[in-house]
């Protein structure tokens, strides 16, 4: 139904008008429609969702975009995290205003994008992931031994007690009341995240649309090829991993705030997969793919582990399989029925779909008639 | 335009080119031709900074241009057409041509190039938004060379470009490049098909376990009876 909207919005500039309203408006009234219908640990996984979407546009133009495979992107999004957990928490004394914190987390893990990116250079495919695999691994192990000599991560236990966030006076930890709306704190924070993600979406389009947009799916499609054709594939590789772990970066930020708490727990290979799956399962390298892929990865194993105890008490009378370990199972079973039933994709973009479906080789094999 | 002096390129241990040196003048077609493995396209790729020379010196237009990134050779007006062709597969025709030009920002330079391109191979506007990686193996061929063109080189690299592909494509795709060169294109042309080859050239080179062993006029290579034997066939 989706694809119906977005295609009438190329054609016609009325019916784009009103899809545009249409999405706004379900947008915006998503987190009440949710939260008085399914409840406030809903509304947390909606907020989660939007994270996620954050890190899997991010992990798009690294993966999807310049064809590079990274399996430690969660790195930066703990990046991200634990910036703002050590500038704006009790364990250093420092409160740093979130305007600060969060451009200075997409900076950073910038930085620490480039600092992957620069030895892996040549690397490709299955080497870049091992490479990109353990840069994951040390972030994580950094964080979890920094706590001695000198405390700086707090180790295992994590650090708690970080501050909500806090715009100008207004914290978002709180009910709002803006213009007579009391807006709850879950509420308040699916906004914030709603206009990052936005504008993260608007970034990444316009990136697409652009010259390093293209350098980059020739980078993907055949390296020696974009530097015939003039490209600073060193540049521009690096630009990707740079922009890709800033993305990540801010979500990571905001995940901070949110959560209130960050351990080294949070940001395993795990997760690095997870994001990994909601690029390739959303449709690669396609914006709306990315975005469906990543609200789907989210919603499904919570909706398993809500749905897996009342189905089988109504199925069998008792529960047989512990809920919890059902999930996964389920989980699992849905991605390769997936990939099995859509290889390029949820929703790959149209040549890519072409591709899969054509199978070029007839095509290709036409030789000089 | 082009001097090449006591260029090596080695893998490893392994010298595939051992110390050669050659030139191309300006507005000249030359062949390089060789059997499999005699280090031409290794030549080339060192050309075009695709691979690091263990030695010697490239000078073009009197520039040192050994130690240049291969997207600098590029802006100095050297485009290569690799081996195998090495389109974009999921770009359309047009959006590979678009990829050539990447270090250009004249639209209308582009766009004229663009229909000149298309003007050399009709094949290619007939199928402009198909995608590349559909199409024959003689067509990617020509879109290779149309997509080096957008860059509006001086000096023309090709790698092989009879490669894999039936003789009647082969003479189509030569057509085109003796046009390119008698429009001032100066052209380096590496091949194993000596016989078109040389040809089509002013003067050859013949490659032996990454040597130059022969050098001459292209029509006094034709007939030479060693040229005759190890590489027509006769």
């Amino acid at each position: 139904m989706m694809a119906i909207t977005l295609d009438s919005l190329r054609t016609d500039k009325r019916s784009a008008l009103i899809a545009t309203a249409a999405i706004g408006i379900l947008l915006a009234v998503a987190p009440f429609v949710v939260g008085s219908a399914l409840g406030n640990s809903w509304l947390r996984i909606l907020d989660f969702a939007l994270l996620y979407i954050m890190l899997a546009l991010g992990l798009n133009i690294v993966v999807g975009f310049a064809g590079l495979l990274d399996m430690g992107y969660i790195a930066f999004y703990a990046v991200g995290a634990y910036l703002y957990a050590l500038l704006a928490s009790p364990h250093f004394g420092l409160h740093v205003p979130v305007w600060i914190i969060i451009p200075a987390g997409a900076v950073l893990a910038g930085v620490a994008g480039a600092l992957l990116g620069a030895p892996t250079l040549r690397l490709r495919g299955d080497y870049l992931a091992i490479v990109t695999l353990g840069f994951g691994e040390i972030v994580r192990i950094f964080m979890n031994n920094l706590n001695a000599p000198v405390n700086i991560t707090n180790g295992p236990q994590g650090i708690s007690s970080i501050d909500p966030i806090n715009m100008g006076g207004i914290t978002l930890a709180k009910p709002l009341t803006v213009m007579g709306v009391t807006i709850p704190s879950l509420h308040a924070y699916y906004y914030l995240f709603l206009a990052l993600t936005l504008l993260i979406v608007f970034v990444s389009i316009r990136l697409e649309d652009s010259r390093i947009g293209r350098a980059w799916v020739a980078i993907r499609e055949d390296e020696i090829a974009a530097k015939a054709c003039g490209i600073n594939t060193r540049n521009i590789k690096l630009l990707a991993f740079t922009m890709g772990a800033s993305f990540g970066g801010v979500a990571g930020g905001l995940f901070a705030g949110f959560q209130g708490f960050v351990s080294p727990e949070s940001f395993n290979l795990m997760e690095s997969v997870m994001v990994l799956c909601m690029v390739v399962l959303g449709g690669m390298g396609h914006i709306p793919g990315v975005i469906l892929g990543g609200v789907m990865l989210t919603v499904l194993p919570e909706f398993f582990r809500h749905s897996a105890g009342p189905i089988q008490q109504a199925l069998f009378g008792k529960i047989l399989l512990d809920p919890e370990a059902l999930r996964m199972l389920l989980f699992g079973l849905a991605l390769v029925v997936v990939m099995l039933y859509r290889p390029a994709g949820l929703w790959p973009s149209t040549i890519r779909r072409r591709e899969f479906r054509n199978g070029s080789a007839s095509d290709v094999l036409k030789e000089g008639e | 335009m082009l001097e090449v002096t006591g260029l090596r390129v080695a893998y490893g241990g392994i010298q595939a080119v051992r110390g050669i040196t050659f030139h191309v003048e300006q507005g000249e077609m030359v062949a390089l031709i060789g059997a499999n493995g005699a280090g031409k396209t290794s030549t080339l790729k060192a050309l075009s900074r695709l691979l690091n020379a263990s030695g010697g010196s490239v000078r073009y237009c009197g520039k040192e241009i050994s130690a240049l990134a291969p997207h600098q050779l590029v802006a100095e007006g050297i485009a290569l057409v690799p081996e195998g062709r090495g389109v974009f597969p999921r770009m359309s025709i047009v959006e590979n041509l678009l990829m050539g030009a990447y270090s250009r920002r004249d639209k209308e330079g582009i766009a004229a190039d663009t229909k000149h391109v298309f003007s050399l191979f009709p094949r290619l506007k007939e199928r402009a938004q198909q995608l590349a990686g559909t199409l024959s193996g003689g067509e990617q061929q020509m879109l290779a060379i149309g997509r080096a063109l957008m860059s509006r080189p001086k000096l023309l690299l090709l790698d092989e470009p009879s490669m894999g592909l039936a003789p009647l494509m082969v003479q189509k795709i030569f057509e085109v490049v003796c046009t390119v060169a008698k429009e001032g294109m100066t052209v380096l042309l590496v091949e194993q098909n000596a016989k078109l080859a040389l040809e089509v050239s002013q003067r050859g080179y013949v490659m032996e376990s990454g040597e130059i062993t022969l050098t001459d006029d292209a029509k006094s290579l034709l007939a030479n009876p060693k040229v005759r034997e190890a590489y027509l066939g006769e």
